[in-house]
This record gives C-alpha cells, sequence and structure tokens, in this order.
C-alpha cells in the first residue's frame, strides 16, 4: 500500500464520525432511490409478466345479454387478437361465522379455458370439473382472510336462490389484482372476492345459455384501441352494451397505475433531495480538510507528487465515503424495497412478487451517489491541486474578517461579543452557512412533505364519513326496484331510517374526454348523506341539473353552467346534454350527483332505485343481518364503520409506513447536516474557544458559541423548509391524485410545528454531541502552538 | 536553594509550596516540576528563564490554573488554587489572572476593540476596552481587525485583553517569541508601563535573557527546579533591551 493510501485510511479513521454521517445521507439517497424504482420495476416487470402470460385483455365491455355467436362477430373486428365472452355476476355470499353478509363476483370458466383471455393463475387445488356443479375456485385474498381451503363451502345466493359451492381450489387472475366490490373504494379482504364456477352452472342459474353478459378483447399490437372500442360498442349497443372500456379504466388495473405513479413520483424528488444533501456534505468537509492539510499539501509538492496525484488522493477520500454510503444504502435499500414488496404482496394478488434486483438499478444508485459526492468535492480537490508548493508550506493568512454587520446593515445595536462572533463566522463563510441553511430546510420539507399526509386522510376520513356519507350502512340491490322497496327496508328490524338512491351508469362527456361514472341520484331532502364543497357549505342538490365533483370537473373541464353529456349505459341510452349547476368536493373516485326524480326522467323508467341509505340501531345490528341473509333479494349491505376500518388499515399500511421511513430520513440529513457544519465550526474555531477558557470562560459560555451557530442556522432554515415543504406537499397532491382518489390539500400548523419539532431535535442531538468536544479543549497547546 | 525569604506574607500575591507536576509517558514517569517554593509579591515584575523542558511552562500553568498539579500546593492570596475545580478555576482566571499568548490568540472576527470587550463584558470591574487599548497605544487601531494588524500590534491588543479586567496576575508566555526585537520591544514596554501603572504582579516567561533587565527579580528554571533567583538592582527600561 501506498504512503498516500495510508494516510487516506488513517484520515478516514480518524474523521470516522464525520464520514459516517455524510455515508449515511448518501445511504439514504441510494436507499430511496433503490425502494422507490426497484419497487416500481417489480410491481411493473411482474404485472406486464403476468399479464402477458396469463392473457390479459385489453378491452372490456359489459352488456345485458348477448349471444355467443357476436363473439365472432367482435373477432372480426379490425385489430382485434383474440376474444373472450363470459358471465360475471355479483351475488351475495354467507360465510359461516360471518355476521355479516359478504358479497362474490362470479365468473364462469369456460370449459376450455386454455383458450380464454384472464386465465386464471391456480395457486392451490384444481379447476372444478366440467359437470362438477357445485364446484368453485376462490379469489386467493378472499381466501386466506376467511380461511377457505380445499373442501370449504361457500353459500351463494344465485339470482334468487341459495346454492351451495365446494371450493376445490385457490387461484388468481390478472384481471383481479386488486379486487374491489362494485362501487367501493378499498378492497374489503374478507367479504368481497372472485369465485370462478363452470359456465354451465352460471348459464342454469342467470338463464344465460348460449348467452354472454362480459367481454374480453385482446388487441393486436398497434391496433388502435379507441377505434375497438367505437366498433365493439355499435355492435354490443343492441344487447344491451354498457359501454367498452380499456385498461385505463379497468378498476384493477387503474389502481395498480396509481399506486406506480405514486411510487415514481417518489423517486424524481427524494433520492436527488438526499444526493444534493450529500454532495454538499462533501464539500464543505473537504473543503476544511485540505485547508488543514495545506502544509502536508505543499510538502507532498515540494517532495515531487504531482498536482493530479495529489487531487486524486482527495477524489479517493471522498469515493472511499461514496462507497460505504453506497453499501450502506444498498443493504438498506434492498431490505426496505423487499420489505415494501411484501406490504404489495398483501394487497395485490400476483401470482409471485419479489423485489427486483436488476444489476442495472444497482448501478445506477451506485454511480449517481459516486458522482454527486465527486461532484461536490471538485472545487475542493481542485483548490488542493493549484496550491503552489511555496504558498502551502507557509501558514495561511489570517481569515479576513469584514464589519459586514455594522457596514450592511448600519447595526447599532450593541450586541454581546460571543454573538459578534457568532454572526461574523457565519457570515465570514457565507456559501458554507447558505448550504448548511439548505440542508436543514430541505429536511424540514421533507418532513412537511409527508407529515401533511396524515392530516389529509385524517381531514379525507372526516369528510367522507362523518361529514358527507353519514349513514351507518348502505344496502345495495342486485340491480333496480321500485321506490316502494325502500319502505320494505325501512321496516327492516334495527332501521332507523332510510333514504333511496340510484346509481346510474353513465358514459360522462366534455368535448374529447369521457368518462364512465356512476351518476348518484338522492331525493332533494336526503339528511343521511350530504354534498359539500371545498369550504364544506353545505350545497342542496337542485331540481334540474347536474353537480360534478371537483376532480371530475377538472378532467373534463367544465365548471357550474357548462353543458356535460350524458349517455346513460342502460335503459334508453339516448346521450342527452345536462347543465352543470354546481361543483363539489369529493376525495374518493369521480362522482357526479343529480335529483331522484331529475334522474329517473333520464332514463324515463319510472321510479326504480338502486338501494338504500340506512342509520341502524347497533343494539339491533344482529337482528338486521340475520334477515338480510334470510333475505337475500333485498341486496348487499356495507356498513360505513367496516369501510372506515379498511380505509383505515390501507392507508396505515401503505401511507404511514411511508412517513416513518421519511421522518427517518429526514432525521438523518438533519443530523448529518448539524454534525458536519458543527464539526468543521469547531475545527475553526477551536483555537479561539480554547483561548477563551483560557481567559475565563466557563464551557457553558464557550459552548454557546457553537450552539448558537447552529441555532441561527437552524431557525433559518424553518420558513424556508416550511415553504419548500409547502410546496413538496402541494407536488404530492398532483402526484398522487388518480381518478380513485385525489388527497384534500390541507396542511395545518401542526405538521409544521412537528416537522420543526424533528428537526430541531435532530440538531439539537448532534450539536451536543459535539458540543462535548468542547469540554475536552486543550487549554496548554493554545499558549504554545499556531494553527 | 536560594529561595527568596518570604519577607511579609501580607504582600505575597501568589506563592507555591513544593509544587509538583509529573507526568506518566508510557512506563516511565517524567517530573516536570519538581517540589517549587515560591513566593511573587503584590507589583513585582518577574521574568522566568529556562531552557525548552525546565518546567518554566508547567509552572505558569499550575498557577494559571489551567492544569491541577500532581502535589504541594500553590495559593493565590488565601484561596488555595491547588486542589480547586474546573468551574473553581475558570473563576479563578476569568476574575484574577489575565494571560497573554505567544500566538496572539485574538479572535479573527472581532476588531481590537471588540476583542478586548469580548473580556469586559464577563468582568466584574473592568476599564473601559478603548482605555486599556490606549495604554498600550493602540487607540487609533481599535477598529481594525487582527488580520490588518501586525503582529507587535496584535500582541499588544492581546495584552490590552489581559489587563482589561484589571486582574492582580498578569501571566505572559513567551510574549515576544513570534516577534523581531523591534516589535518586541514595543510589546515589552507595554508589559512595563501595565505593571508600573496598574501594579499588576506580571510573570514574564521566555528563553531570551536578554529581557532580564527589564524584571524587579530573575527567576531561572532548570531540570523542573528553581536553579536561581536573583533581584535586579539596576533594572533597565524596556527600550534599552536588545537582542
Amino acid at each position: 500500500m501506498s504512503a498516500l493510501h495510508i494516510k487516506l485510511f488513517r484520515e478516514m479513521r480518524r474523521l470516522w464520525a464525520q464520514v459516517l454521517a455524510i455515508a449515511l445521507v448518501m445511504a439514504a439517497g441510494v436507499a430511496t432511490l433503490l425502494i422507490g424504482v426497484g419497487t416500481y420495476q417489480s410491481l411493473d416487470q411482474t404485472r406486464n409478466a403476468y399479464y402477458q402470460a396469463n392473457r390479459f385483455a385489453d378491452v372490456f365491455a359489459t352488456v345485458t345479454r348477448a349471444p355467443r355467436s357476436v363473439l365472432q362477430d367482435i373477432a372480426d373486428i379490425d385489430g382485434v387478437l383474440a376474444v373472450d365472452g363470459r358471465i360475471s355476476k355479483i351475488a351475495l355470499a354467507d360465510i359461516e361465522g360471518v355476521e355479516e353478509p359478504a358479497s362474490v363476483l362470479l365468473v364462469s370458466l369456460a370449459e376450455d379455458s386454455v383458450q380464454g383471455l384472464n386465465r386464471l393463475y391456480l395457486r392451490s387445488g384444481r379447476l372444478p370439473e366440467p359437470s362438477g356443479a357445485t364446484e368453485a375456485v376462490v379469489s386467493e385474498i378472499f381466501a386466506e382472510a376467511n380461511g377457505f381451503r380445499a373442501g370449504s363451502q361457500l353459500k351463494v345466493v344465485m339470482n334468487g336462490a341459495q346454492r351451495q359451492l365446494t371450493l376445490v381450489g385457490v387461484a388468481l387472475s390478472p384481471d383481479y389484482v386488486y379486487a374491489v366490490a362494485p362501487g367501493e373504494i378499498m378492497p374489503n379482504e374478507g367479504r368481497f372476492g372472485v369465485v370462478w364456477v363452470p359456465e354451465s352452472v352460471l348459464a342454469g342459474a342467470y338463464d344465460l345459455s348460449g348467452a354472454f353478459n362480459a367481454v374480453s378483447v385482446r388487441l393486436l399490437p398497434g391496433a388502435s384501441e379507441r377505434e375497438v372500442i367505437a366498433r365493439l360498442d355499435r355492435l354490443l349497443a343492441p344487447f344491451g352494451g354498457q359501454g367498452a372500456y380499456g385498461r385505463a379504466q379497468q378498476t384493477s388495473h387503474a389502481y395498480l397505475d396509481s399506486e406506480l405513479m405514486q411510487l415514481q413520483s417518489m423517486s424524481r424528488v427524494l433520492p436527488p433531495v438526499f444526493l444534493l444533501v450529500a454532495a454538499f456534505l462533501v464539500n464543505m468537509t473537504l473543503t476544511r480538510l485540505i485547508a488543514l492539510e495545506r502544509e502536508q499539501i505543499g510538502l507532498l509538492k515540494a517532495i515531487g507528487y504531482s498536482a493530479w496525484s495529489i487531487g486524486w488522493h482527495y477524489v479517493e477520500f471522498v469515493l472511499l465515503i461514496a462507497v460505504l454510503g453506497i453499501a450502506i444504502g444498498l443493504a438498506l435499500g434492498t431490505w426496505a424495497g423487499g420489505a415494501l414488496t411484501e406490504l404489495y404482496a398483501r394487497f395485490y394478488s400476483f401470482p409471485v412478487l419479489v423485489f427486483s434486483r436488476e444489476p442495472s438499478l444497482y448501478l445506477i444508485a451506485g454511480g449517481t451517489t459516486m458522482a454527486a459526492a465527486v461532484l461536490g468535492a471538485l472545487r475542493a480537490v481542485r483548490a488542493a491541486a493549484r496550491l503552489p508548493p511555496a504558498v502551502a508550506m507557509s501558514p495561511p493568512a489570517p481569515p479576513a474578517y469584514r464589519n459586514l454587520l455594522a457596514g450592511r446593515f448600519g447595526l447599532v445595536i450593541e450586541l454581546r461579543k460571543t454573538w459578534v462572533m457568532v454572526s461574523r463566522h457565519l457570515l465570514h463563510w457565507p456559501w458554507r452557512t447558505a448550504g448548511g441553511v439548505i440542508g436543514l430546510a430541505l429536511s424540514v420539507a421533507v418532513l412537511v412533505g409527508s407529515l401533511w399526509s396524515v392530516g389529509g386522510v385524517d381531514y379525507m376520513i372526516d369528510y367522507t364519513f362523518n361529514r358527507t356519507e353519514r349513514q351507518d350502512a348502505t344496502i345495495n340491490f342486485l340491480g333496480t326496484r321500485p321506490a316502494s322497496a325502500a319502505q320494505a327496508v325501512e321496516r327492516l328490524p334495527g332501521v332507523l331510517a332510510a333514504e333511496p338512491f340510484r346509481a346510474l351508469g353513465v358514459e360522462i362527456g366534455s368535448g374529447h374526454v369521457t368518462r364512465r361514472i356512476a351518476i348518484i341520484g338522492r331525493p332533494a331532502a336526503a339528511s343521511l348523506t350530504r354534498l359539500l364543497d371545498t369550504n364544506l357549505t353545505r350545497v342542496d342538490i337542485p331540481e334540474s341539473g347536474l353537480l360534478l365533483t371537483r376532480s371530475l370537473a377538472d378532467i373534463l373541464r367544465v365548471g357550474p353552467g357548462d353543458i356535460v353529456n350524458i349517455r346513460p349505459l342502460e335503459g334508453t341510452r339516448q346521450s342527452r346534454p345536462v347543465h352543470v349547476s354546481a361543483l363539489v368536493e369529493g376525495y374518493l373516485g369521480l362522482g357526479a350527483y343529480m335529483e331522484l326524480g331529475a334522474l329517473q326522467d333520464l332514463v324515463a323508467e319510472g321510479d326504480q332505485i338502486s338501494g338504500v341509505n340506512v342509520s341502524v340501531d347497533t343494539l339491533m345490528q344482529d337482528a338486521l343481518f340475520a334477515r338480510l341473509k334470510q333475505t337475500p333479494s333485498l341486496g348487499q349491505i356495507s356498513m360505513q364503520t367496516v369501510a372506515l376500518q379498511q380505509f383505515r388499515a390501507t392507508m396505515a399500511q401503505n401511507l404511514y409506513v411511508m412517513i416513518g421511513v421519511l421522518v427517518s430520513l429526514a432525521g438523518i440529513i438533519a443530523f448529518g447536516v448539524v454534525y458536519n457544519f458543527s464539526r468543521i465550526s469547531l475545527s475553526e474555531q477551536g483555537r479561539e474557544m480554547a483561548s477563551l477558557r483560557v481567559l475565563g470562560f466557563t464551557r457553558a459560555e464557550v459552548s454557546t458559541l457553537l450552539l448558537a451557530e447552529i441555532a441561527v442556522l437552524t431557525l433559518l432554515a424553518q420558513p424556508l423548509g416550511w415553504a419548500l415543504g409547502f410546496l413538496v406537499a402541494f407536488g404530492m397532491v398532483e402526484g398522487f391524485s388518480s381518478e380513485i382518489f385525489t388527497m384534500p390539500f390541507v396542511i395545518g400548523p401542526e405538521v409544521f410545528a412537528y416537522s420543526s419539532l424533528v428537526v430541531m431535535t435532530a440538531a439539537l442531538v448532534s450539536g451536543l454531541i459535539v458540543r462535548r468536544r468542547i469540554d475536552r479543549l486543550d487549554m496548554i497547546a493554545v499558549l504554545k502552538t499556531r494553527e | 536553594m536560594p529561595n527568596e525569604p518570604a519577607d511579609d506574607a501580607r504582600t505575597q500575591l501568589l506563592r507555591t509550596d513544593k509544587l509538583t507536576k509529573t507526568y506518566a509517558m508510557g512506563s516511565t514517569t517524567v517530573v516536570a516540576l519538581d517540589a517549587v517554593d515560591f513566593a511573587a509579591h503584590a507589583g513585582e515584575f518577574i521574568v522566568i528563564l529556562g531552557p525548552s523542558g525546565s518546567g518554566k511552562s508547567t509552572f505558569l500553568n499550575l498557577v494559571g490554573g489551567l492544569d491541577m498539579a500532581t502535589s504541594g500546593q500553590a495559593w493565590f492570596r488565601d484561596q488555595q488554587i491547588t486542589g480547586l475545580g474546573d468551574a473553581a478555576l475558570t473563576r479563578y482566571r476569568r476574575n484574577s489572572v489575565g494571560f497573554v499568548f505567544q500566538f496572539y490568540n485574538l479572535v479573527p472576527s472581532l476588531t481590537a476593540r471588540e476583542n478586548v470587550k469580548l473580556v469586559t463584558e464577563i468582568a466584574k470591574t473592568p476599564m473601559r476596552a478603548e482605555e486599556a487599548l490606549d495604554m498600550v497605544g493602540l487607540a487609533d487601531r481599535m477598529d481594525h481587525f487582527p488580520a490588518q494588524l501586525s503582529g507587535g500590534e496584535q500582541q499588544r491588543v492581546a495584552i490590552a485583553r489581559a489587563i482589561a479586567k484589571r486582574p492582580d496576575l498578569l501571566l505572559c508566555d513567551e510574549p515576544t517569541g513570534a516577534l523581531d526585537s523591534k516589535t518586541g520591544i514595543v510589546v515589552l514596554e507595554a508589559l512595563t508601563k501595565v505593571n508600573a501603572e496598574m501594579g499588576t504582579t506580571t510573570l514574564v516567561i521566555t528563553h531570551n535573557a536578554a529581557i532580564r533587565t527589564i524584571a524587579h527579580r530573575v527567576v531561572s528554571f532548570a531540570d523542573g527546579r528553581i536553579a536561581s533567583i536573583e533581584r535586579n538592582a539596576d533594572r533597565q527600561a524596556a527600550a534599552s533591551v536588545r537582542w
């Protein structure tokens, strides 16, 4: 090993704490890159491979009933590669030991299922015998939540008649990677699942022999999805076609997409922040190290080392730090990425979901970190390489201070001289001070940008469950029923109040933009549910006209007074212009609302309703459930409390885990910045501090010099951090907003307070660690030595 | 050992009794200061001579409250300073002792005036910073930063900083060690002037024997002991010193 290398390793050992602090910030950058991009790649690649292997369709449509001969016509459409017609029906299920009724989506299995699209991946057991009229395969998450295994029984009400199914297998399917019950937002693991049964069974039960009601189409590469959808719509219209749609609006696919989008927005923001701070820390530390080693550099040059080899010596120092940071970051990132992927595997049903260990990603993460480190070192290294040996060997001129305060600000207040020292020292190194402030501000910003979402989710929960959807439960009929059904529900045990609603599937459009949504019709006098605008002011349902959620209005680019086109996906199917009366707030999904009668008029179907919102006497809840199970024709009940639980569980798993990670990472930044800053400050002022101790200053008084610098830095960073954090949060609202849900942008003062508290604590802790060194200052040495 | 007899205990400002300091150097013990008995009287100007390693700096560190003695005792007036804790020693240095360093040790970010104020702000009965600087002849350089002052000027600022709190004891460790003879003499003039006008007991450590002529007494250290103490019958003015 060369002498310079020995010096390098000794230097590393001497500065181990600073080296580690920098390496940890780098590690955070590497880890976030790995977590964000790695998990993204894992999900994306797994999804693509799964879609490919199990032939996930590109276009989907449902009809009331179409003869199987139509499938050939669909196959003949230009651009269609394959077509698959099935029977798909929502049905109530009775799970033993679960009081609340569950619902399942029954999907037919063709006899020759090898040909079809959206093929099953059998996890365990076997497929039903085509002749086995009571056999079925069940979706994995539903099976796990209820403890189903081969041989378990499940009672399902098919078209009014209860059937006992024997589960013979557990399976996954690419169209239900994320399975949510129709009309719900979050998966209800135990109470909604997909059940695949032989086609003959469903055809018999629903009188759909030789017919289908759901069709999936796979496109030829390069085919126009739009054109195929248009042709498909024309072809299916006579059969009650409800409008074909592409993958973008397929629920399971759309949820995955929004998850991927969130990961992407995270991996675009966080790693650069960490690498920027790391580069700054490298610059700061190396500049100081080179200043201290000035005479050594001169000596090395004098004895014949080239400028290049001295420059490279310091680059090697930085590269060693980077290697350490990368090693920690890769380990941390692989572990956390694996954990996050495992978390995803609980929500998303993939045959296999493992964290991608793409070598290229590791190379990119390592490479960018090295590059950031070297970039940070560049200026300092260049200065070292250029130092002429004669100059380097003579002691540096004492730092020339100027009276910046008095000169620039005309300061007349007599500050204590220790404070004058603090302010002049900070102003003497303006770039370093600015870097420290920005580093701490970024740490505050990361915190504000992540902590706000806790309040955002709480607000969304309060808004949705306490302020707008205030019913205890919703009973969804299977199909529509006359308004009198609401009275029947009102007479059920435990029902205190019942308010009817109609959910009408429509295609809503303005210009070229269209979306398939459900318009909810409610009585103008409804009080269990109500609508609010962004300011939480109640918005009454107008007698005519449409209320749109803000997110839908944004997508359609319309506002109050504008006209949108509505084409019901059932009944008349006549496209009708309707004016938008007002906008309401709504965070879950895209929504539109009309007065019940006005909506019923739109499809000219009389007083049909889709379900009832009810308020329930909790003491009588069990009786109500029992009655609903006995009378399956009444429909499916969803409890708000359960929905809320699910919502919180899902959020806790995703968001809170992420926030926990971000808070630790922000703490690392704050700690790293303050630790390095104060070590350097101490190194520069240690001699002065020791002199002051000799002159009779107490430890506390001398420590003030250091702690005051940290305090000034930290305080200056707060407002900047708040402002940056506000922008980050705003960016996250945009980045996280999907058509499935939008986050309300609410930041309370407590978010800023908590963020500041975390950063100040981290700053204080590292400040106190460095402060201990002040106690060990050598007073005797300063009497004799010069710097 | 030619020790000065303790003539009048009331005028003794500083007194040591068998003051000893040993350091462990690996397996061997180095005796830096070996049972030194010494007394300094109020208003005395004492020059301490001795080669490197003779124990003079160790002596200064102990009586200045910067280091702890291994054995023996030291008194400042009635207060025994050996055995004091860190806080009490800090108080002692703060209230009673002024230090002048070889390399000035000024705070580079403070002007001459501010360097002095740094100390007067924490002193009990300080003089005005301007007054202290005037005394060392720097009235017209008060708003200059150390980087804008010559070495001699910096050392005079350091003297002003040391005396501004009106200490009873002024300890100077090689105050002219980093200066050429011309500027060194100006610094010595400042020290003798302070001693004459304020009556500050002054101990100056040096290995420059030429300085001996300006002292009331000259104490020579060798091998951790006091080798000799001479009283200057014919004390010279600082301006006459040459080296």
